[in-house]
C-alpha cells in the first residue's frame, strides 16, 4: 500500500466538500420528516431509530404518513420498499466500481447510499478512470458520511422542535442545483442527452403517480432512449464503413 | 398489536428490506462480470434519474403542483442556473446564480 495518510485524507475531504452544497436542502426535509413521525405518536427513540434503520427519506415521510392514517402494516412497508427500489439500480451501477472491497465494506456502502451520494460519487468515478477501488470507496464515505450526520441530526431536531425552517428560504431548491451542476458537464453525446431528456420528460408526465413511481419509470424509460439512440448511431456507423 | 409495536415492526421492516435492495445489487453487480449490454445501459442511468430529480423539483409550486409558465421564479432560476452550469461547470457558480436568482424572483413577486 503505498498511499500514504495524507492522500487517503484528501479522498475523504473531497467527497465531503461535493457533499455541502447538498446538505442544506436535507435540513428541512429532515425536520419536517422527524416533525411527521413526532405527530404520527412515535417515541423519541422511534423517531430517530427510523432515521438510523431506514436512512431514506421519502421512504421514512410516506411510511410515517401511512401510520398515522392507521395503514394496514403491509401496506405501510410495500410502500417504504416500493419507494427505496432505486436503489437497485444504484447498486448495480456502483457495483462494478468497489469489486475488490470487503463485504464489509460495500455492506457500508449499502447502508449509507442515497441519491446525493450515487450522484457525486457515480460522476466522478465516470470522468476519472485512474481512481482506485479504495479511493474511491474514501471519496463515496467522505460525502455520505456526511449526509448522514445532517439527517440523522435534522431529523432528530425535527421531532422535537417541529420543521423551523422557513418554506420562503427555499433551501430545498438547493437539491435539483447542485444536480444541475452534476449533471450538465456529464451530458456528453447525444445518446446521454436523449436520457436526461426522456428521464426528466417521464418524470414530469409521472408525477402524480404515487410512491416514487414517476422516478423508477423515469429511469427505465431514460435509459431504455439513451440505449436506443446509441445502439442506433453505432448501426449507422458501421454500414457507412461497409459502403467505404 | 399496539401502536409502539406497529411502528417498530414497521421501522425494522422497512429498514431490513431496504438494506437488502440496496447491498443485494451492489454485491452481485460487484461480484459477476455484467452482459455488455447491461453495462452499456447502466451508462445513461445517472443522467436519467438526475433529470428525473431535477426537472420536478424545479417546475414545482409552493402547492405541491407543477407549472410550467414563466412566472414561476423557480423555472426561471433552474433555467439560468442551466446555463451556468453549461457554461462554467463550476458547481459554486451554478449554485450562486441558482439560489441568488431564486431569491431575488421571490422579493420581486
Amino acid at each position: 500500500m503505498s498511499e500514504t495518510s495524507a492522500k487517503k485524507r484528501q479522498d475523504w475531504i473531497a467527497g465531503m466538500r461535493v457533499m455541502l452544497p447538498l446538505l442544506p436542502g436535507a435540513v428541512p426535509f429532515g425536520m419536517i420528516t422527524g416533525a411527521v413521525t413526532a405527530d404520527a405518536q412515535f417515541t423519541a427513540l422511534q423517531g430517530i431509530g427510523q432515521s438510523i434503520i431506514v436512512f431514506a427519506g421519502a421512504a421514512q415521510l410516506a411510511s410515517t404518513q401511512l401510520i398515522a392514517d392507521a395503514a394496514p402494516l403491509a401496506v405501510v412497508i410495500l410502500t417504504g420498499l416500493v419507494i427505496n427500489l432505486r436503489f437497485a439500480m444504484y447498486g448495480t451501477s456502483l457495483g462494478p466500481h468497489f469489486g475488490s472491497l470487503s463485504t464489509g465494506k460495500r455492506a457500508l456502502i449499502a447502508y449509507l447510499m442515497t441519491d446525493q451520494a450515487y450522484a457525486l460519487s457515480i460522476t466522478r468515478y465516470m470522468s476519472d478512470a485512474e481512481m482506485t477501488p479504495m479511493a474511491k470507496f474514501r471519496y463515496y464515505m467522505g460525502g455520505a458520511a456526511a449526509m448522514w450526520f445532517v439527517w440523522t441530526a435534522a431529523t432528530a431536531a425535527g421531532y422535537f422542535l417541529g420543521n423551523k425552517v422557513p418554506a420562503s428560504w427555499s433551501l430545498d431548491f438547493f437539491v435539483p442545483l447542485s444536480f444541475l451542476a452534476l449533471i450538465v458537464p456529464n451530458i456528453r453525446d447525444r445518446a446521454t442527452a436523449t436520457a436526461a431528456l426522456a428521464g426528466g420528460g417521464t418524470a414530469v408526465a409521472a408525477w402524480s403517480l404515487p410512491f416514487n413511481i414517476g422516478l423508477f419509470a423515469a429511469a427505465l424509460c431514460g435509459i431504455a432512449a439513451g440505449y436506443a439512440v446509441e445502439v442506433a448511431a453505432g448501426r449507422r456507423a458501421t454500414r457507412s464503413e461497409g459502403e467505404r | 398489536m399496539s401502536s409502539y409495536a406497529f411502528i417498530w415492526l414497521s421501522i425494522l421492516a422497512i429498514g431490513a428490506g431496504t438494506f437488502l435492495l440496496r447491498f443485494t445489487f451492489l454485491q452481485l453487480a460487484g461480484r459477476v462480470v455484467l452482459p455488455h449490454a447491461v453495462t452499456r445501459a447502466l451508462r445513461f442511468l445517472p443522467a436519467a434519474v438526475l433529470s428525473a430529480i431535477i426537472l420536478p423539483a424545479i417546475l414545482r409550486t409552493g402547492q405541491g403542483t407543477l407549472y410550467f409558465g414563466l412566472d414561476n421564479p423557480r423555472l426561471i432560476a433552474g433555467a439560468l442556473a442551466a446555463l451556468v452550469a453549461w457554461t462554467t461547470r463550476s458547481v459554486i457558480a451554478t449554485l450562486v446564480a441558482g439560489m441568488g436568482s431564486l431569491w431575488v424572483l421571490q422579493a420581486m413577486f
